[in-house]
């Protein structure tokens, strides 16, 4: 079992959550974050003095999947959020040491999807 | 002595009153969009707080203190305290056509606003004990010698010739030099000015703006204390001059900074409204146009570059706005004060009297000088005997919560 992170651009996300759909990977957590990477941020000016803070707006998407579903996902979030400028974001993969469905209390593999 | 009364002054001045008593409210949407989200409901509260103390002071004892029986022309007497006689009778001195009790409550909501618009200056910092203290002292202390001296009948500011149509010099530069004071005896914000995290709501701010624009009409058209030509006079240039100052300071930020902000646009356009307060009554439409073109130039030269050159943590600009806007307000009404406009006026420079423009710089100075000393004394008073300022632990976690136990934002249902 994966873990999958994947920090994009916010108008991406739609496109995103087609792609992992059309894939039948349907367990995703969608949040709201700030983020910086190497293209730095839009600096803010507030009656004229200006924010040394430049974060931009991104979206965290977070994807619990079993083995035979890594390549698929990754591949759907590539797809749907490259656009070939730098800002399109970054994919982790974790390991995943456990899954538990709180309604019926399965473990394992099967908790998953 | 009822017979005297006018209907259609005493409905224009209720309305005005009501006007400007939702400035305060819209003062504190405009402050508040401006702090951090931690400190929102501070400031939300510090103005609901002044709208009621000062509102009983004011009707205890200060309107008795602000316009009563002249003492010395420096005071008034403690004759109409308890608003004894300030009944439905009109009073000749100040208001011939509508009650005693309607130019009363009228004068309460510029009582109330003008010590709100201080805060701004020490917002996210001051403990609320000490905040409630000071102001009911400097309401007492400050407002109401400044307005006696400068409406009242026997005022000396007033015997002078001074001009202040709606509070130039009572309002705007009292409060606004009360705010330099205060920025300077509480000290800078932790942080300050570089880890300041910018607003967190312009558009509740933007709203506040907008609101404090509608309730103006109510300040500077209901200072005519009738409803007739110089009332829609000042109207009119008000709202004129708010513009002319809004669209220059956008036009400011867009040379400067590259980009025209809302932020700026709405600084501009309250700055107007602050220049024009004291002309309001004795000016012309196209002189209002400079009036407001000047206001933003000056006070966008103290915000953006005179605040960073001293560091002096106003937080909320209130000086850079309210009291370089209220000064360069009362010298431009020796500037462009016509007669044509206002009978009961006087001409300015240049309408050929110079004298007009000096007597308007002393009425400056004298307010300058008495609030500042005042302020700086009342809050020392007020720190040695209970404390200005919160803890630097309080000040991290905010004043909602610190000193209101509550928190404008839920993060979770």
């Amino acid at each position: 079992m994966k873990y999958i992170i994947a920090v994009i651009q916010p108008d991406r996300l739609d496109d995103v959550l087609d792609r992992l759909e059309q894939k039948e990977i349907h367990l995703v957590t969608v949040t709201s974050v700030m983020g910086r990477g190497r293209q730095k941020g839009i600096s803010q000016v507030y009656r004229s003095h200006k924010e040394a803070g430049s974060l931009l707006r991104k979206v965290k998407i977070e994807v619990a999947v079993n083995e035979e579903f890594v390549k698929p996902t990754i591949e759907a979030i590539t797809q749907g959020a490259r656009t070939g400028n730098i800002g399109d974001g970054k994919i982790f993969v974790l390991d995943l040491a456990n899954c538990v469905r709180i309604r019926t209390g399965e473990t394992q593999n099967v908790a998953i999807g | 002595m009822t017979d005297l009364i006018n209907t259609g002054d005493t409905a224009w001045i209720l309305c005005s009153a009501a006007l400007v008593l939702l400035m305060t409210p819209a003062l504190a949407f405009f402050y508040g969009g401006l702090v951090r989200r931690k400190n929102m409901l501070s400031v939300l509260m510090q103005c609901f707080m002044i709208a009621c103390i000062v509102t009983l002071q004011w009707a205890v004892f200060g309107y008795s203190l602000s316009f009563g029986p002249d003492i010395h022309h420096v005071i008034g007497s403690f004759a109409w305290a308890g608003l004894k006689g300030v009944g439905a009778a009109p009073n000749a001195d100040y208001a011939a056509t509508i009650p005693h009790s309607t130019f009363m409550i009228f004068q309460c909501m510029f009582a109330v606003i003008t010590p709100a618009l201080i805060l701004g200056a020490f917002a996210e910092r001051m403990k609320f004990g000490a905040f409630c203290v000071f102001m009911l002292l400097w309401a007492s202390l400050v407002y109401d010698p400044v307005c006696h001296w400068v409406w009242a009948v026997g005022g000396f500011i007033r015997n002078m010739g001074a001009l202040d149509f709606a509070g130039g010099t009572v309002v705007h530069i009292n409060a606004g030099i009360a705010a330099l004071v205060s920025a300077l005896v509480l000290g800078k914000r932790q942080g300050f000015p570089k880890k300041i995290s910018p607003p967190h709501n312009l558009p509740l701010a933007a709203l506040g703006a907008g609101m404090l624009w509608f309730g103006w009409f109510g300040f500077n058209g209901g200072s005519a204390l009738a409803s007739n030509g110089l009332a829609s006079s000042a109207f009119v240039v008000t709202h004129i001059a708010a513009a002319a100052a809004g669209l220059t300071w956008a036009l400011l930020d867009w040379k400067f900074n590259a980009h025209p902000t809302m932020l700026g646009m709405i600084t501009g356009a309250v700055a107007g409204l602050v220049a024009i307060t004291p002309a309001s009554g004795f000016v012309g439409p196209m002189d209002a146009i400079w009036i407001g073109i000047g206001c933003s130039m000056v006070c966008y030269f103290f915000v953006a570059v005179v605040k960073a050159k001293f560091g002096y943590d106003d937080s909320l600009d209130v000086f850079g706005v309210h009291g370089m806007g209220g000064i360069w307000g009362a010298l431009a009404t020796g500037l462009w004060a016509n007669k044509e406009v206002n009978a009961a006026g006087n001409n300015g420079l240049f309408y050929g009297n110079p004298e007009l423009l000096l007597i308007q710089l002393k009425a400056v100075l004298v307010t300058v000088v008495y609030s500042g000393v005042m302020t700086f004394v009342l809050l020392k008073v007020v720190d040695m005997v209970m404390g200005l300022k919160v803890s630097e632990q309080d000040e991290r976690i905010g004043l909602d919560l610190t000193q209101h136990r509550e928190a404008a934002y839920t993060q979770l249902d």
